[in-house]
């Protein structure tokens, strides 16, 4: 077993390097060097010391070497927690984008839990009383679930809100607990208002859940060994979930991993449509406001949080079913 | 023994529940013959046929891409044909009773009339009920040139006088949502096409030589194909279209947001692929083939990519509405199509703004549009994986 954690820990680092590459591609590709423009327009407003300033920045960016010093500066800086300098807001990133990112992974996390919490009763349920009425419904909600992406989904929600409401919903804290320090107030504040952003992010994938339950589920309670099971006398809801559901369980774990991705994607266009302030919106921003080491940023802590996700899904994984370990 | 050859031959299946009919369960009825007659692609039309949300998914895709092809004809107005008095009109349903009560068998609107409240200077719009104006198919209307080469001047429905008739409402200019909608089904369902194409392309190629190969260089495509799952896609879309030059015309992003979205989808199909040819490849053909002394080349190309191609024709199935959703996304977040090209996206990021859905919600239609669009793909793709290879449920 800690075999298996060191290799897919020595795998992971190669990847989070590539990654980086991609992503300070990604930085380095608009046109210009900023701090050029960002002196002419300090400058302008009367900021004499506007050269001084930026040198110490073009220094410790190597702006002014080739190509794969910058990256080497930048990435050596990164791991050590300097992630730049946001040229919008004028402040180091790391400032801005701790509680943003810590949000985005709070909303994920939920999300995943919601969808799994939800997904599994219903899959149960939908395989153990098939063709019933109960099981359609589900069936078609899952369908439709599939089918709709979220901020769509957001959009239209909100105009319902606005008539059945009458004020349009959004935001995850009420309006005086936004600035407050975190208290448990605050946390009570935040699970309020979670539950609508985690159901527009989770709905697909909780569809998805559902029917390849429900599919595994229905594969097993034909199997042999459940009819034995219930020839012997044991009890019905004993053999669903003791025996048939931790059986169909082990191929969903390894969705977890695929999962974490689009739930990060989905979180990230509805916390835009709903104004969260988690990573989307302030994303959206540095990526119109050119502000490159902000956006790199996201990008590289999103990545790394789904690295991160995917190897927790893999020890989950492992544990689950040791054959994987041994891959 | 002999009832069974003989029931074999007149096709029924009369002896024996536990023997396997001879004609698979398609859902018609044909004698043995017959059905060993069919063709690859016919079985898996019969079987596709069977599913009835997958017809009906089939049959919606198809009615959108008609409407999209033919957007001269079946849209009342032009992209962009503005009507300065009837800003943010709502919604003008055909009728069938008039005010007096009256049926009437053709369909009619009533002009809706601009009026602003003096005192609040609000604007609202009033039904003038004096006047009907019946809706005529293949009605006259504004001239138009049908894929910019045919001149005609019908469209598919119409009222044949000045009024306006906003089926779906009017936007900020006044311009037709329905219009717009079915212009803008141009760009929304074709951007998805293009990018799934170059996906396959690229995909299903590296997919089979991946699998085919093995070692190293297998090794060296998963891991690539690692890399692009690695990273949340909308974020990176979001990043890599936020970098084309604003200087670039529409046309350019098109293809550049086209290309963006292709770069993402061909990693998942590589890997389908790749995982259906190492199973292929140890198949007594394939050995039969080589001992033959068959170059790669044709193998890959006769025997293993063929075998491939109903499993790839379903994926792209169920990768066009991600693409069109990925397109959607990008559009309505305002890094994506750039105006005066028309997505529906871009319909949708003229609705973003509270304000703006709170009075005129009728302007999220573009939205109910592309759920559908997206239901339909996915119907048609679960139908279309069903029927092409049964054994995979």
């Amino acid at each position: 077993m800690i075999n298996f954690i060191i290799r897919r820990l020595l795998h992971t680092i190669p990847l989070f390097f590539m990654i980086s590459i991609v992503v300070f591609a990604i930085i380095s590709l608009p046109p210009g060097d900023y701090l050029t423009v960002r002196v002419a327009e300090l400058e302008r407003q009367g900021n004499q010391n506007a050269e001084q300033q930026l040198q110490g920045l073009r220094r410790r960016y190597g702006l002014d070497q080739p190509i794969y010093v910058q990256y080497w500066l930048w990435i050596s800086n990164f791991v050590q927690g300097d992630f730049g300098e946001s040229f919008d807001y004028n402040r180091p990133v790391a400032e801005l984008i701790g509680d943003y990112i810590f949000l985005t992974v709070v909303l994920s996390v939920a999300t995943l839990l919601f969808s799994w919490l939800v997904a599994i009763p219903i899959g149960v349920y939908s395989a153990t009383h098939q063709y019933s009425l109960g099981d359609q419904f589900f069936s078609l909600l899952s369908f439709i679930g599939l089918g709709t992406p979220g901020f769509l989904l957001a959009l239209i929600l909100m105009v319902i809100s606005v008539y059945v409401f009458g004020s349009p919903i959004g935001g995850l804290f009420s309006a005086d607990m936004e600035s407050q320090p975190w208290s448990l107030a605050k946390v009570l504040d935040l699970l309020q208002h979670l539950w609508l952003p985690i159901i527009l992010i989770g709905i697909s994938g909780t569809a998805e859940l559902v029917r390849i339950m429900r599919g595994n589920l229905l594969d097993i309670l034909g199997q042999q060994y459940v009819q034995s099971a219930r020839g012997r006398g044991l009890a019905e809801h004993k053999v669903i979930w003791k025996h048939a559901v931790r059986m169909a369980i082990n191929p969903l774990i390894s969705l977890i991993g695929l999962q974490f991705p689009s739930i990060i994607s989905g979180s990230i266009i509805i916390s835009i449509v709903l104004g969260l302030p988690t990573t989307g919106p302030f994303l959206l921003r540095a990526l119109r406001a050119q502000d490159m080491y902000f956006a790199g940023s996201f990008l590289m802590l999103l990545s790394l949080m789904l690295i991160v996700g995917n190897f927790l899904a893999d020890l989950a994984l492992a544990w689950v079913d040791p054959r994987i370990s041994y891959e | 023994m002999l009832e069974q050859a003989k029931s074999e031959a007149i096709g029924q299946n009369l002896v024996g529940a536990d023997e396997p009919s001879p004609v698979p369960d398609i859902g018609e009825d044909l004698t043995l013959e017959e059905w060993a007659r069919l063709s690859q692609w016919q079985l898996i039309w019969l079987r596709f046929k069977r599913s009835r949300p997958a017809v009906i998914g089939g049959t919606l895709v198809i009615l959108f891409y008609l409407g999209a092809l033919f957007a001269d004809f079946a849209a009342p107005y032009q992209l962009d044909t503005r009507f300065t008095q009837s800003l943010y009109a709502p919604p003008n349903p055909p009728r069938f009773i008039d005010a007096a009560g009256e049926f009437h068998l053709r369909p009619f609107i009533y002009e809706q009339k601009q009026t602003i409240n003096r005192e609040t200077l609000e604007i609202s719009f009033e039904l003038d009920t004096s006047v009907r104006y019946p809706i005529y198919l293949f009605a006259r209307g504004d001239p138009y040139k049908l894929w910019s080469l045919f001149p005609a001047d019908r469209h598919l429905f119409g009222v044949e006088a000045e009024v306006p008739f906003f089926l779906l409402g009017s936007d900020r200019q006044g311009r037709d949502l329905l219009s717009r909608c079915l212009f803008g089904a141009r760009i929304s369902l074709t951007v998805g096409l293009l990018g799934v194409f170059i996906g396959i392309l690229l995909g299903s190629v590296l997919g089979v030589i991946s699998g085919y190969y093995g070692g190293l260089v297998d090794d060296m495509m998963q891991r690539f194909s690692e890399l692009l799952l690695s990273i949340p896609h909308i974020p990176l879309w979001m990043a890599l279209a936020a970098i084309l030059p604003v200087t670039w015309s529409p046309i350019r992003v098109y293809f550049g947001i086209t290309i963006i979205l292709s770069l993402l989808s061909w990693g998942s199909l590589a890997r389908q692929v790749r995982g259906k040819t190492l199973a292929l490849r140890e198949e007594a053909y394939t050995l039969a083939a080589r001992a033959a002394g068959a170059s790669d080349w044709w193998i890959i190309s006769r025997h293993l990519l063929p075998n491939n191609l109903s499993h790839i024709i379903v994926i792209a199935t169920l990768s066009i509405p991600y693409m069109i959703l990925g397109e959607t996304a990008l559009s309505f977040l305002g890094l994506g199509i750039r105006p005066p090209m028309t997505s529906w996206g871009v319909l949708l990021e003229e609705a973003q703004n509270v304000k703006t859905i709170i009075f005129y919600p009728w302007l999220i239609i573009p939205a109910v549009l592309v759920i559908l669009i997206v239901l339909g793909f996915n119907f048609l793709g679960d139908g279309l994986r069903d029927a092409a290879d049964p054994y995979s449920k």
